[in-house]
């Protein structure tokens, strides 16, 4: 057994995590920076942090991820890291020349209190930030929150820092897309395409980390929201958020700096989430949903009625973060199947009421827990198992011991492809779900069937 | 004198080395290019007094993209990762613990399904911000009380990150409170990341913690006639299983290996070993320094990666055990082995020959696969190491003239006697005369350089800048360094093998390891993918209108 040691019988911890179901606000902060078009992430703190991030983000990604780092070494730590962030400002507008560099804290900068705008204004004065370039920056400390935050405070220091209202309205509504993937924000682009609706999409890592091979290579690639773009999201007529927790404070945060309303809606996973984005862009711009629109709900819909068999009353542990869980919980509820464990490392109470709201009508308890670890998910599934796992790689060592299926979902997936070229939101993404979650449950059933009942037609 | 550059292609050799350097500093701004220079230097081949030297193992500039990592990823990362039953407990914020958790490849197998393993674990203290603000030693005292609580492992050990240190957070107390009251073994390790100047510091505090706490606690004594210790080699792709596989064959025994596939009980009886040999020296020489004047216990340097270096190590092992018997049977392994790699490595060399590699990683990688590609016809004509010190560049004469910078300074150097008890000459000095008089040598790394051709460039620290410019002068078959590295080269249409972690292959030690190496080299240097990347319309773009009407 892969994990050997994990008990069925569960503990009180109050002080030791095992096996956690999130990691670090930097990481966050850098994977919304690479969706600025020209933008180069920069993580002030030590070395190591840089480093980890980049390999994380690599190896879910297999794509080119850059990123500089302040390299504090003892010396920073003690005097702080001013002269540091000043020379790799310097050295990285003369080596690299972005348009934009977006730097984050770490625990380290954080702890010892380094005041980024203070530095910033210093490199600023020593001539350092070439004319028609940015450096911007958030507080990214790794003890508070998780990357989940990350991004969203990164996602937020764009408005502030970029958004402008000159007063004369765009026609053109600002979506926040929440922490998907690449092929998510695609997706949820072409869905307002069809829909005629003119957007401006941030941050939007499409083309960024799901590049196609040319032979050339480029730092800084064609994807990204630019900053031109950004500037014009104050004119916007109205923002939508994806998710509470990573988009919700980018979008709030325009409609106070430049009076633009938002809506904060869940991720669009699955039929009803997507109605509910599907119908906001109807109401919010007064147009009609296009029958190409209608006719991908309606398969995905086909889908469901199909194959109901195969869903119906399975169980499902799902581990991830907020804002998918929620979507994705209300998703398997939808079509009868019943997420019985769910746990995320990212902390909120209206996250646990939301899930309880939505399995309310659950023939099982509900074990739900925020901030929990995946020890704990683990020991929940020994003393009620399921059919089914949701959730990240490391979800494969329960998988292989405890012999349950699992569907990768959210990040970080190191160990499959395709989550980055395929989306899971929208009526076609709630498709690939649906693909995905029956191909692991009728292999299942292939495998286990007596030769008797092994089926041809299913 | 070696020969110049054999069979590399013409192109190539018509490269002024001198102008590439040039090349690479061009666009730095003048402090960074005088520091950079340093760092870069094209190799001359020549006697040992005429050495160059390199600016290695200092700091990283602020803004470079760098591959390196921090100290807290050298310390648990390398070196104590891979011990399956020890709980480490990283002392921080949540993400220095997740991100090394599993990423690395070191394999490890458990004797039995009740033997202990907790590497496929991620402990973590998680600190929240209350934490620190008032102190985490609370938090962590009650972590190891429930890590102890559910899993009673025979040592717990805890891993600063970068908060710890300055908060205060004293853990070699809290760590010496809870040894005496759970009693079992405790320690900490001082490794927040920002100290020294890359994972290298890392290694060096975990040598410290390791031999401190647990090297020379038990005296049991393993069976065997040969018993030896291998230092530097982290199981990573199984390489630590196929080297065992081999000695094993030659009757020799591994008392511990530092630390792949290790426990606990292996490093606390390590010092009953008779010969310490060494495959990463950067990672692990301080153990081996140590064991020396605490146990008496010599240390040679070894290579498993490379048919001939494994031939080459075997040899060196028995010749130190002086042993007819042995010598006979390490020969005999070899001849049973060497049928099958030079098989397979004529057939992969006919399609390799004369191409040309870039080897851009680690403390001793960067050396030591210059032999399996030699092997296969491939020529290295420009290497360098992420972390390493002068002494694994110029090697170890230099040692007496590195400059302890601050940065180094800040790593403590314990003071070692001999042990009253446990110390015991392996040899007498007449024996170790003996042997150094037959040409034996001992403590002995001539480092990269020596052994690279003349005109090659050795690069340490290559920034991401410089990697790419290097590849679009020289245009190499392949580009050898690690997963960030990864995926820029391989756009530019170059494969790249990662070195520290294998990709998803391995083993490369050893005579099996050196086939497999060989073959994944000869797939994707001779990939016919890399010819499909543009479309036939990309090719060839002028129109044809074939079926256009009259």
């Amino acid at each position: 057994m892969l994990l050997r040691h994990t008990p069925k019988e569960i503990t009180e911890r109050s002080a030791l995590t095992i096996n956690p179901a999130k990691t670090c606000q930097p990481i966050g902060a850098m994977y919304a920076a690479l969706g600025i078009h020209g933008c180069l992430p920069h993580s002030h703190g030590s070395q190591g942090c840089c480093a980890y991030h980049r390999s994380a983000l690599t190896r879910h990604y297999k794509e080119p991820v850059m990123a500089a780092t302040s390299s504090f070494t003892e010396g920073a730590s003690v005097f702080g890291g001013q002269a540091n962030l000043v020379q790799a400002i310097d050295n990285i507008f003369t080596i690299y020349e972005p348009e934009v560099i977006a730097v984050h804290t770490t625990c380290l900068s954080e702890t010892i209190g380094d005041d980024i705008p203070q530095i910033t204004r210093k490199a600023e004065a020593d001539g350092k930030i070439p004319e028609g370039k940015y450096v911007i920056h958030v507080n990214t400390p790794s003890y508070v929150g998780t990357h989940v935050t990350g991004f969203a405070n990164m996602t937020k220091a764009m408005v502030d820092y970029f958004a402008e209202s000159t007063g004369h309205k765009i026609d053109q509504i600002n979506i926040v897309p929440g922490y998907v993937e690449p092929s998510d924000m695609e997706e949820i682009k072409r869905i307002a395409a069809m829909m005629g609706v003119r957007v401006v999409m941030f941050p939007d890592t499409s083309k960024v980390l799901n590049r196609p091979q040319t032979g050339k290579y480029e730092m800084f690639p064609e994807g990204g929201v630019t900053v031109e773009a950004l500037k014009t999201t104050g004119d916007s007529l109205a923002t939508i958020g994806l998710g509470r927790l990573a988009s919700g404070p980018a979008a709030q945060a325009l409609d106070t700096k430049c009076n633009v309303p938002c809506e904060i809606l869940d991720l669009p996973i699955g039929f009803k989430a997507t109605d509910r984005f599907v119908d906001t862009l109807r109401k919010t711009l007064g147009i009609t949903v296009p029958d190409i629109i209608n006719n991908e709900r309606g398969q995905l819909l086909d889908i469901i009625t199909d194959m109901h068999q195969y869903f119906y009353g399975k169980k499902v542990a799902l581990a991830g973060d907020p804002d998918h869980l929620i979507a994705m919980t209300e998703f398997l509820v939808s079509i009868d199947m019943w997420p019985i464990h769910i746990v995320t490392g990212t902390s909120g109470k209206k996250f646990e009421s939301r899930i309880r709201e939505i399995t309310k009508d659950s023939p099982y308890p509900i074990n739900v827990k925020a901030p929990g670890d995946m020890f704990l998910l683990h020991q929940w599934i020994k003393n009620e198992p399921v059919d089914l796992l949701m959730g990240n790689t490391y979800m494969k060592y329960i998988a292989r011991d405890e012999d349950i299926p699992l569907i990768r979902m959210g990040f970080p997936i190191l160990d499959r492809i395709g989550h980055s070229y395929f989306p899971i939101v929208g009526y076609r993404g709630g498709m690939r779900l649906l693909e995905k979650i029956l191909d692991a449950i009728l292999d299942r059933q292939d495998r286990d069937a007596p030769e008797e009942s092994f089926e041809l037609v299913m | 004198m070696k020969a110049l550059n054999e069979n590399i292609p013409i192109e190539t050799e018509q490269i002024d080395p001198q102008e590439v350097k040039q090349e690479l500093l061009r666009k730095y701004p003048t402090k960074v290019a005088r520091k950079r220079a340093k760092q870069i230097i094209v190799n001359k081949v020549a006697e040992e007094q005429e050495m160059q030297e390199i600016g290695a193992n200092t700091r990283t500039i602020p803004g470079i993209i760098t591959q390196r990592g921090c100290t807290y990823a050298g310390c648990k990362g390398v070196i104590m990762g891979p011990t399956r039953d020890i709980v480490n407990i990283t002392h921080g914020p949540i993400g220095c613990g997740f991100y090394s958790w599993l990423t690395r490849r070191n394999q490890t197998r458990p004797d039995g399904p009740e033997d202990e393993n907790f590497m496929t674990y991620c402990f973590s203290t998680d600190m929240q911000e209350e934490n620190i603000v008032f102190g985490g030693e609370k938090k962590l005292r009650a972590a190891i009380q429930e890590a102890y609580d559910l899993f009673k492992p025979k040592a717990i050990s805890i891993f600063s990150t970068c908060p710890v240190g300055l908060i205060g957070d004293d853990v070699h107390s809290v760590a010496r409170e809870m040894k005496e009251e759970l009693g079992i073994n405790i320690f900490g390790f001082s490794c927040e990341g920002y100290k020294g100047v890359s994972q290298s510091a890392g290694h060096h505090i975990a040598n410290n913690g390791i031999f401190k706490n647990v090297v020379g606690l038990n005296d049991n004594v393993k069976e065997g006639k040969y018993k030896i210790n291998l230092l530097g080699e982290y199981n990573i792709g199984g390489d630590a299983f196929e080297i065992d596989r081999i000695l094993n064959d030659c009757e020799i025994t591994v008392v511990s290996t530092f630390s792949g596939n290790s426990t606990y009980d292996q490093f606390a009886n390590a010092h009953t070993a008779d010969l310490n040999t060494i495959m990463c020296h950067r990672s692990i020489n301080y153990v081996a320094e140590m064991m020396e004047t605490k146990f008496g216990i010599p240390w040679i340097k070894i290579n498993f990666i490379g048919a001939e270096a494994t031939a080459k190590t075997l040899r060196k092992i028995a010749n130190y055990f002086e042993n007819e018997e042995l010598k006979q049977r390490v020969e005999e392994v070899i001849a049973r082995e060497m049928p099958e790699v030079i098989k397979v490595r004529d057939e992969v060399r006919a399609r390799c020959e004369g191409k040309v590699a870039m080897l851009f990683v680690g403390g001793s990688r960067a050396h030591h696969y210059q032999e399996l590609f030699k092997e296969i016809g491939m020529k290295t004509i420009s290497a360098g190491y992420e972390f390493a010190h002068r002494d694994d560049y110029e090697g170890r004469t230099v040692l007496p003239s590195i400059k302890v910078d601050a940065d180094s300074r800040n790593i403590e150097e314990l003071e070692i006697h001999p042990d009253p008890e446990r110390f015991r000459p392996r040899k007498t000095n007449e024996q170790l005369k003996k042997l150094q008089d037959e040409g034996f040598r001992f403590k002995d790394y001539d480092g990269m350089m020596r052994e690279m051709s003349d005109r090659s460039l050795v690069i340490d620290d290559i920034s991401q800048y410089e990697s790419e410019q290097l590849i679009e002068i020289y245009k190499p078959a392949i580009f050898c360094a690690g997963i960030k590295e990864k995926f820029a080269i391989q756009k530019k249409g170059i494969p790249m093998k990662q070195l520290h972690s294998y990709d998803s292959g391995g083993p490369y030690a050893g005579f099996r390891g050196a086939i497999n190496f060989y073959r994944e080299i000869d797939r994707m240097v001779n990939s016919k993918i890399w010819k499909s990347i543009k479309a036939p319309w990309q090719e060839s773009p002028e129109l044809a209108a074939k079926y256009a009407c009259d």
